[in-house]
């Protein structure tokens, strides 16, 4: 049994495995079906300030290998997660990491600052990156601009680990990954969705009601492979990797990559047990090695 | 209710019709509690194109066999694939998920409203009723006396009314033109088929003030509630289809057409 206990800064994760936000609910969902508390942290679904409706249906579409989704960040705010969700999940024995979006600046630090008073949430994921929401989300992650003023307003009313997501469409990643650091984000987790499309040709219109959408799965995870590379080479804060990981293989390579941990998405949904499965696997994989810890791989690329 | 994922194994596959299977699934140990108008996640295995899991709901479960019964409609590629299984093999399932048909009470008269593979979750439903030992009325709806699933097994568990659009079996027309409709008052009406059937179905209730309650099919990721894909608008906003449905009642959703 390798060591797999990683630290993010000042969170200590018992092992590399997160499931990402959006796509295990808050954990509860899960929790007949696997030990929800035997993964490092769970990054629940994205809260605003104020309450959201997202998108109209259809939402999703399936893909080659993958899924377009335009759910729009519906989530019933802030104030309702305090009140009625935090009380159900704060003491599950793991990290509980909540994600927050917003449409300004102002409104991401109000978010954060609530969630902040919260005990049992040791970090919030920034989420400068939705492709599905006109206001905010991605407008600000895709200059570095506009990422550094979104931390920078976070920073002042935030004080435990801040993650920041970043957006996989724009030029150059490390560029905003830098920005962001320089603002004093503590950790950077990539890719969010890759923004794409999909066409019924019979109707002769787009499957998914607002148009495009966010790509995930199998098919994105070479992207996002090669962006986590980049990054963990252009800054000097963790990197968290994600994007189409659906086996302890893919984990591995994330993390020979440069990833501290990883984030697991879009394959909870193919099999709902699948992050104990790719914890249990990397364990062996460094068993089956020799090495005495998950730090031996992390970055060796 | 609590939810499992189990390797289940394919006991028979009968193709029943050109467009349909029903498949019989088993397991070592005893089958966990489901109620009618829930449904199970599959995977699809050997099907490149198919990504997500199939959301397919409960047709019947036969606790004497210990089976449980999904009828598929073979319309993409991840159900054709389902209908190639074979006995012996296995089936990923996540089960069982979202909320059924609300439980008829003694003395109630409960309509059960089906069209084409719509029909395969009021099997399971008129068959718990007759348990308890309240008499099911079935209106099955389909194009052709062809196109009318397992109809002898409905006669079984009580009586079964039928329409054709082509007049071939029953009465012609679709399901609402059905004579029993203004012969008969029924306490509640549960429906699940074709979209615009259960919509008719639901107007017909709301003009003639029976309790109404259809079960909807969005196209879903998790089944589990947690990506909130398959929403459908409420009176209480976007609820998920998975979690809080697949079963609304009329009245909470936004049908006034």
């Amino acid at each position: 049994m390798a060591r797999l206990n990683v630290k993010i800064k000042d969170l200590e994760l018992k092992n590399p495995v997160m499931t990402a936000s959006g796509t295990f609910g808050y954990g509860l969902e899960f929790a007949d079906l696997m030990p929800i508390d035997g993964i490092g942290g769970i990054i629940v679904k994205g809260t605003t300030l104020n309450p959201r409706q997202g998108n109209d249906y259809p939402r999703m579409a399936e893909t080659a290998s993958g899924m377009l989704n335009c759910v729009g960040l519906q989530n019933k705010g802030v104030d309702y997660f305090c009140e009625h969700i935090y009380p159900q999940i704060k003491d599950i024995d793991t990290n509980m990491i909540v994600n927050v979006s917003g449409s300004s600046p102002e409104d991401y630090a109000e978010c954060a600052a609530r969630i902040d008073a919260l005990e049992n949430i040791p970090a919030i994921e920034l989420n400068i990156s939705c492709p599905n929401v006109k206001d905010g989300g991605m407008a600000f992650g895709v200059t570095c601009a506009g990422a550094a003023s979104v931390v920078k307003a976070v920073r002042q009313r935030y004080h435990k680990t801040l993650i920041v997501k970043l957006s996989p469409n724009v030029t150059d990643i490390a560029e905003i990954a830098r920005a962001v650091e320089a603002e004093g984000a503590d950790s950077v987790s990539l890719i969010n969705t890759l923004m794409g499309m999909a066409i019924d040709i019979e109707k002769r219109k787009p499957l998914l009601s607002i148009n495009t959408g966010g790509l995930s799965g199998p098919c994105v995870k070479p992207v996002a492979l090669r962006m986590v590379w980049q990054v963990a080479k252009a800054v000097n804060i963790p990197v968290i990797g994600l994007g189409g990981i659906s086996t302890a293989k893919d984990a591995i390579e994330f993390l020979m990559a440069g990833a501290t941990a990883i984030e697991i998405g879009t394959a909870n949904f193919l099999d709902p047990t699948v992050s104990i499965k790719v914890r249990d696997g990397i364990n062996a994989w460094l068993d089956a090695h020799g090495c005495q810890s998950v730090s031996e791989i992390i970055g060796v690329i | 209710m609590k939810k499992y994922i189990l390797d289940l194994k394919v006991k028979q596959v009968e193709r029943i019709h050109q467009r349909y299977v029903l498949i019989k699934l088993t397991h070592e140990t005893t089958l966990p509690e489901m109620l009618p108008g829930q449904f199970v996640e599959v995977r699809v295995d050997g099907s490149p194109s198919t990504f997500l899991r199939r959301p397919i709901s409960i047709n019947f479960v036969d606790r004497e066999n210990n089976e449980l019964w999904l009828l598929v409609a073979t319309v993409g590629e991840g159900t054709k694939q389902l209908a190639k299984l074979k006995f012996g093999d296995v089936l990923n399932c996540v089960l069982p998920l979202g909320n059924g048909f609300t439980p008829a009470r003694t003395g109630e008269k409960v309509l059960l409203v089906g069209g084409g593979v719509g029909v395969a979750p009021l099997l399971y439903m008129g068959a718990e009723m007759k348990r308890q030992g309240i008499e099911p009325t079935f209106l099955l709806g389909a194009r052709t006396a062809d196109d009318l699933l397992m109809l002898p097994i409905f006669n079984m568990y009580g009586r079964a009314y039928v329409t054709t659009e082509d007049g071939s079996m029953g009465e012609k027309g679709f399901v609402t033109n059905h004579s029993i409709l203004s012969e008969e008052h029924f306490d509640r009406i549960s429906t699940c088929g074709p979209t615009p059937m259960m919509k008719a179905v639901a107007r017909y209730a709301r003009q003639n003030n029976v309790d109404c309650e259809v079960s909807l099919e969005n196209l879903m990721a998790c089944g589990l509630g947690a990506c909130l894909c398959c929403v459908e608008k409420t009176t209480e906003g976007n609820l998920c289809v998975c979690k809080d449905g697949p079963v609304f009642n009329i009245k909470k959703l936004l049908w006034q057409d």
